[in-house]
């Protein structure tokens, strides 16, 4: 090797080895990643995981010409460890996106952060409407509750049904879909017998079914977090609510993918109003899925779609702003537009959340599986709970 | 009005057999477990495993799951409980709580941290009404098949503790393990027994309950509060005290979310602070028990 050539290459190997000193973010941009991996919620932690990777399995690790690097963090649900992670992940590992987000609480908790220092926060699965609004540094790739309840409601009432009981957990996505679909409902000339609320940490639904069947209403509307669909949907059967005449309406979130398949014939029928369903038709979906099902055992949920695009937006910002991260990374992310496994998305450039259709669908069976089957769309709903 | 009742009796059963292995120990034994519910988890699990995975009946499961935790408890009580008998209940707490936290990483590492749920046989699914109107009857066949298998398991251990030799012998161990040697009962197999025999009555509660109150890897730390609270309301001298209390709970507790849903779940400890203070020794509880 000619000398000349390796002085150079030896004044370069000092320039990049001193750059990251210069300049901390280096050649890498790394990606926050906070989850529940463990607890309750740990399913929603596994899908997302499992999105993202599959995202980066597909797209390469380079966005913006830099190399993206994702740190899973698992903050088991619990609001003040995300707080905490969100903070080590800004401050030590000086993250450029933090991302993920299991529940509301743990959004909530960590949004201060994002806006103090001005990183950008994707919402990949909490889904009260508030959350967009706890900090300017915010973006929402999931959904909200009114989103998906407002079409519901709609559809309860075109359908003959009058008399509705709303049964929700008592928490804050809960309460958005109790005041939408309520408000909705009301509006279109239906009649809420009552609204019942079941703490979070109490699976035994006895109390509350039987005081549901005692009302005797055309419909009971349900809305419980991912992951208690299961114990919920046995409860209703065993009850004998559907043979009383009770029709079951739901957001998706009750007929889950991720569990729809262990849940058995009383599941069958249930109409409910969702954003996504591994069984939406089209060829991205079906590429995704898949592709999904090649690199997992299970099937994708409402959850791996929110990571999967959320990592979309993410490189799609990066490669607008080459790389670079704080407010232009923000801007570059207001305004996409996409097509997503679940159908086209935008992400509204004024609210920083989700427009998206809302499907509405019917579990059936198919090949010897569950499937939430849809039968209805609404194009291109903006959450309500910001139309003031 | 009828069928609340008798939800609230089938949870208030469940409750006393989950919590009855809790006040055997903390009553007769003198020892502070909060590693119980870890017992009932086991149960629950080892019926998850065997029914989902390999395919076993329902009934035959049960047994199992009682054998399996009481053999779990007799193992535990040998090895790591006994050294703690004499220690001060602050260590006894401790250790325990401990014990609880390791189950539950243990489980989420084994099984995975979602919530199972069971298949029941089509023969439990039945639902069974009499009457009309504000007085009907509705009751499932798996709570009436809890209420029967409870009520027969308190017979069975009141008639234990009170009429055999066993159980004059356990009595009078509690009372003086010393003085009890010295007549020549073997005082160390008599807590074994009985240690095992409440962790399985724990599993068998924990493989019951699985499909009603749920079965996932935070289960012994989201039920100590109601095993500890039926322990102390029925005070732990006998069978009869914390059988009265985890009915009178259950029911409060499904009435409660009924009637005043908006209260919900904190009815059970109004209850709880009201019999205490009126009773603070617990509902039934001999005079200067230890």
């Amino acid at each position: 090797m000619p000398n000349s050539l390796r002085r150079h290459l030896l004044i370069a190997g000092a320039v990049l080895a001193a750059a990251p000193c210069a300049h901390a973010q280096g050649d890498t941009v790394k990606i926050g990643l906070i989850l529940p991996m463990t607890g309750p919620q740990a399913s929603t932690g596994r899908q997302i995981d499992a999105a993202v990777k599959l995202w980066q399995a597909q797209n390469g690790n380079k966005a913006g010409g830099k190399t993206v690097q994702v740190i899973v963090k698992d903050d088991a649900a619990v609001p003040d460890t995300s707080r905490r992670l969100a903070q080590e992940l800004v401050v030590n590992e000086k993250v450029t996106v933090l991302a993920g987000f299991g529940v509301t609480p743990a959004a909530m908790a960590t949004a201060p952060i994002a806006t103090q220092s001005k990183t950008p926060m994707v919402v990949m699965a909490a889904g009260t409407s508030a959350i967009t609004e706890a900090s300017p540094f915010v973006v929402r790739t999931s959904f909200t509750l009114p989103q998906a309840t407002v079409p519901m409601a709609d559809w309860a009432v075109k359908n003959g049904i009058k008399k509705a009981v709303s049964l929700v957990a008592d928490f804050g996505p809960g309460f958005d879909a109790e005041k939408y679909f309520d408000s909705q409902f009301r509006l279109n000339g239906g009649e809420m017998l009552d609204k019942l609320r079941t703490p979070l940490r109490s699976p035994d639904f006895a109390p509350v079914l039987q005081k549901v069947r005692d009302l005797k209403p055309d419909a009971l509307f349900v809305f419980l977090p991912s992951g208690q669909g299961a114990q919920f949907m046995k409860q209703f059967g065993e009850r004998g609510l559907d043979k009383a005449g009770i029709k079951l309406i739901a957001t998706g979130d009750v007929t889950d993918d991720d569990q729809l398949n262990d849940m058995g014939d009383v599941a069958l029928g249930v109409i409910n109003s969702h954003h996504y369903s591994a069984a939406h038709p089209g060829a991205t979906n079906k590429k995704f899925v898949d592709a999904f099902q090649a690199a997992n055992k299970f099937r994708p949920n409402f959850m791996a779609v929110g990571g999967y695009d959320g990592m979309r937006v993410i490189y799609n910002a990066l490669n607008a702003t080459k790389g670079q991260g704080g407010e232009a990374l923000l801007n570059a992310m207001k305004g996409q537009i996409f097509e997503s496994p679940r159908g086209p998305v935008l992400i509204d450039a004024q609210t920083r959340d989700i427009v998206q259709d809302i499907y509405i669908r019917k579990v059936e069976r198919k090949d010897g599986q569950l499937w939430n089957v849809e039968f209805d769309v609404l194009k291109a709903v903006k959450d309500p709970g910001k139309l003031k | 009005m009828l069928t609340l009742l008798f939800d609230g009796i089938a949870y208030g059963m469940l409750l006393f057999i989950l919590a009855l292995g809790l006040a055997v120990t903390m009553g007769l034994m003198n020892f502070i477990n909060l590693a119980h519910g870890a017992f009932a988890m086991a149960g629950g699990y080892i019926l998850i495993v065997l029914m989902q995975r390999h395919g076993w009946p329902f009934l035959a499961c049960l047994p199992v799951a009682f054998v399996l935790t009481a053999a779990a408890g007799a193992l535990l009580e040998r090895t790591l409980y006994r050294p703690m008998y004499g220690k001060p209940h602050l260590d006894q707490v401790l250790f325990s709580i401990g014990l609880t936290f390791m189950a539950v990483a243990a489980v989420d590492w084994l099984v995975g941290s979602s919530p199972q749920t069971v298949q029941l046989p089509a023969w439990l699914r039945v639902r069974f009404e009499i009457g009309e109107g504000a007085w009907q009857l509705g009751m499932g066949a798996y709570r009436l098949f809890i209420v029967a298998v409870c009520v027969a398991l308190a017979l069975g251990l009141q008639a234990i503790l009170a009429r055999t030799r066993f159980g004059s012998r356990l009595r009078a161990a509690v009372d003086d393990p010393r003085v009890a040697a010295g007549l020549g009962i073997p005082v160390n197999r008599v807590f074994l027994m009985t240690f095992a025999v409440g962790s399985g009555l724990a599993g068998l509660g924990g493989a019951l309950g699985a499909d009603i109150l749920g079965l996932d890897p935070t289960f012994p730390l989201k039920f100590m509060v109601y095993f500890l609270i039926v322990c102390a309301v029925g005070g732990t001298s006998s069978i009869t005290g914390p059988l009265v209390a985890a009915l009178v709970l259950g029911i409060a507790d499904v009435m409660g979310k009924y009637y005043v849903p908006k209260l919900g779940a904190f009815i059970v400890y109004v209850l709880m602070i009201a019999i205490l203070l009126w009773r603070p020794q617990g509902l039934f509880s001999r005079q200067g028990a230890r």
